[in-house]
């Protein structure tokens, strides 16, 4: 194991967040508390209480999602797809590393990043709503396998892209509306049977279904099924990442 | 007992995806401690096979060791001791320069180490501008750059891709004298170049590759002498009809229509024999209105390799 390469990779990429804290850091912060004055401030006020939360504190565990899940795709896509524009990456061909050491330290560091802008983000709500976390141990689960499998999405984004038009339209088409139909606003309980039923082919739904558990211990799926769901898709992109490094897939030619 | 080759390849083929053949059966080794020129021109194959030993570009058939460890199965071993300097300006933009090369000798493995960084530094003359982001940089502290990124992990085999392409005059003599201190070291070093001048300046043993096939892999001093080749163009003012005999010592060809003569000499000889000859046309009185003289150019040689090999 090459723990000095693991080491470099991270710290390169963190040092990119640092250095560009203002675009990285600040402006997703800023962006969610417009959420929480808009919907949960000014309209939230006239939603009815939701199995006895309030809309602006049942918004929360939602808007956290949001932000780790678009947060941690952007990261992952970027910090592999750079290298490949810039034409940097034959060092990291080049060098004795393996596909899990180079996977650890880009994922790890697009994982850390939008686990510490979710973190904000919580930080951020407290101003605004009262919260309550009933199980904080699983939240912090759900957050970190959340970040882990969605910076593995967007490592694979980053590896599959040719420009950067292919870059943003994964999680513009695809990602995005995931999360918005998935319940980050409202209970899919209150949808219409059929769509209950659509939704469930949603992964967005388990995971903020599970995460929400966690803050309420209120839930629209079982917090189970949302535990192994998480888990199966984190798998799937393992698979997928090992696949695309045994055939050097847009890597290698 | 001959020592075992520091890089030993055999049989490698690459044929890319385009269909296009980039390497035909390539043997090849190269020896500890020596410097390698592989000449050719553009597209000839020199960047593929650099690329396949350093793990960029995947072998369609064939084996390579470095050192003993093969480049597929024993990858880490392998790619730990070599450096690459590819031919682009491929750099970061935004990071300084002290990170960027930092960063390269974590990627190999390596603890950190300030004052081997700093040394190489200052051997490439970027220790004031180590601060600087990357993108401040003119192309040429770029190019240093990226050989103080290949340098940081104190590499054994360093290849050299293209090193001295698009740089100028002081920075070219900075480079061959800072390839001749590695060699010293004993580092082995493999470089491409399309510039007869730099591999005989620099190169123990020079491998010409054409069309991805190796086409020869020779001493410098040997290739340089079966190079070295010069020809004297001599137009004639009045067409002669044959050599007058008087001229036999000299060697020299007669066009067909009569109209010029060409004299073949080594330059690099102390005596041209240009004088001589001189003299001996006015003596018989074969005069003439201009005259020039050409090298054999890397073009002629592959022509004639090519031909040869036929």
């Amino acid at each position: 194991m090459n723990f000095e390469a693991v080491k470099a990779i991270y710290n390169f990429e963190m040092a990119r967040t640092f250095r560009t804290a203002m675009q990285s850091i600040v402006s997703p912060v800023i962006s969610t508390s417009l959420y929480f004055v808009v919907f949960g401030a000014a309209i939230g006020s006239r939603i009815t209480e939701i199995e006895g939360v309030s809309y602006g504190a049942f918004i929360v565990p939602g808007l956290i999602m949001l932000m780790v899940l678009t947060q941690s795709v952007s990261n992952g896509s970027f910090g592999i797809y750079f290298p490949k524009f810039l034409g940097t990456i034959y060092e990291l061909l080049s060098a004795p590393v393996s596909s899990f050491e180079i996977v650890i330290g880009y994922v790890g560091a697009a994982a850390t990043k939008s686990l510490i802008l979710g973190i904000l983000v919580l930080a951020t709500a407290g101003f605004f709503v009262p919260l309550r976390i009933d199980h904080p141990i699983w939240m912090l689960v759900f957050l970190v396998l959340t970040a882990i499998t969605f910076s593995l999405v967007g490592f694979i984004i980053g590896i599959w892209a040719k420009g950067m038009e292919q870059l943003q339209i994964v999680p513009l088409l695809i990602i995005t509306p995931l999360t918005f139909l998935g319940g980050t606003f409202y209970s899919i309980n209150v949808l219409p049977p059929v769509w209950q039923t659509i939704s469930l082919f949603n992964p967005v739904v388990y995971l903020i279904s599970g995460f929400r558990w966690s803050f309420y211990g209120i839930s629209d799926v079982n917090m189970g099924i949302s535990l192994a769901m998480t888990v199966a898709f984190l798998l799937i992109c393992l698979g997928i990442v090992s696949w695309i490094f045994r055939t050097g897939y847009r890597l290698k030619a | 007992m001959q020592q075992q080759p520091i890089i030993s390849i055999s049989g490698l083929s690459k044929t890319y995806a385009s269909g296009f053949v980039a390497l035909r059966s390539v043997d090849l080794d190269i020896r500890r401690g020596e410097i390698l020129a592989l000449l050719g021109p553009n597209g000839a194959g020199k960047t593929t096979l650099i690329s396949i030993v350093t793990g960029i570009v995947n072998p369609t058939e064939g084996q390579v060791t470095v050192d003993g460890h093969d480049i597929v199965k024993d990858y880490r071993a392998a790619r730990s001791l070599i450096g690459l300097v590819p031919q682009e300006l491929t750099t970061d933009a935004f990071e300084t320069v002290w990170a960027t090369v930092t960063h390269s000798r974590g990627l190999f493995g390596l603890k950190p180490n300030p004052d081997h960084i700093e040394k190489v530094l200052r051997d490439l003359t970027l220790w004031d501008k180590k601060d600087n982001k990357i993108m401040e940089l003119s192309g040429g502290m770029k190019r240093r750059v990226m050989i103080a990124k290949a340098l940081s992990h104190e590499p054994r085999i360093l290849f050299l891709d293209e090193p001295t392409a698009g740089v100028d005059v002081e920075l070219r003599k900075e480079m061959w004298a800072l390839v001749r201190d590695l060699r010293a070291s004993g580092v082995t070093i493999i470089l491409t170049t399309h510039y007869i001048a730099e591999a005989e300046e620099m190169a123990d043993r020079i491998g010409i590759i054409h069309n991805g096939e190796l086409k020869l892999v020779e001493e410098k001093d040997e290739l340089m002498r079966k190079l070295g080749s010069k020809q004297l163009m001599l137009q004639l003012q009045e067409p002669i009809e044959a050599l007058p005999t008087d001229l036999n010592g000299h060697k020299l060809e007669l066009s067909g229509d009569g109209t010029a003569l060409t004299y073949t000499y080594d330059a690099q000889a102390g005596r041209t024999g240009i004088s001589a000859l001189l003299s001996d046309l006015s003596r018989v009185g074969i005069r003439f209105k201009d005259l020039q003289t050409r090298e054999s150019s890397l073009e002629d040689i592959f022509v004639n390799l090519v031909r040869d090999g036929q």
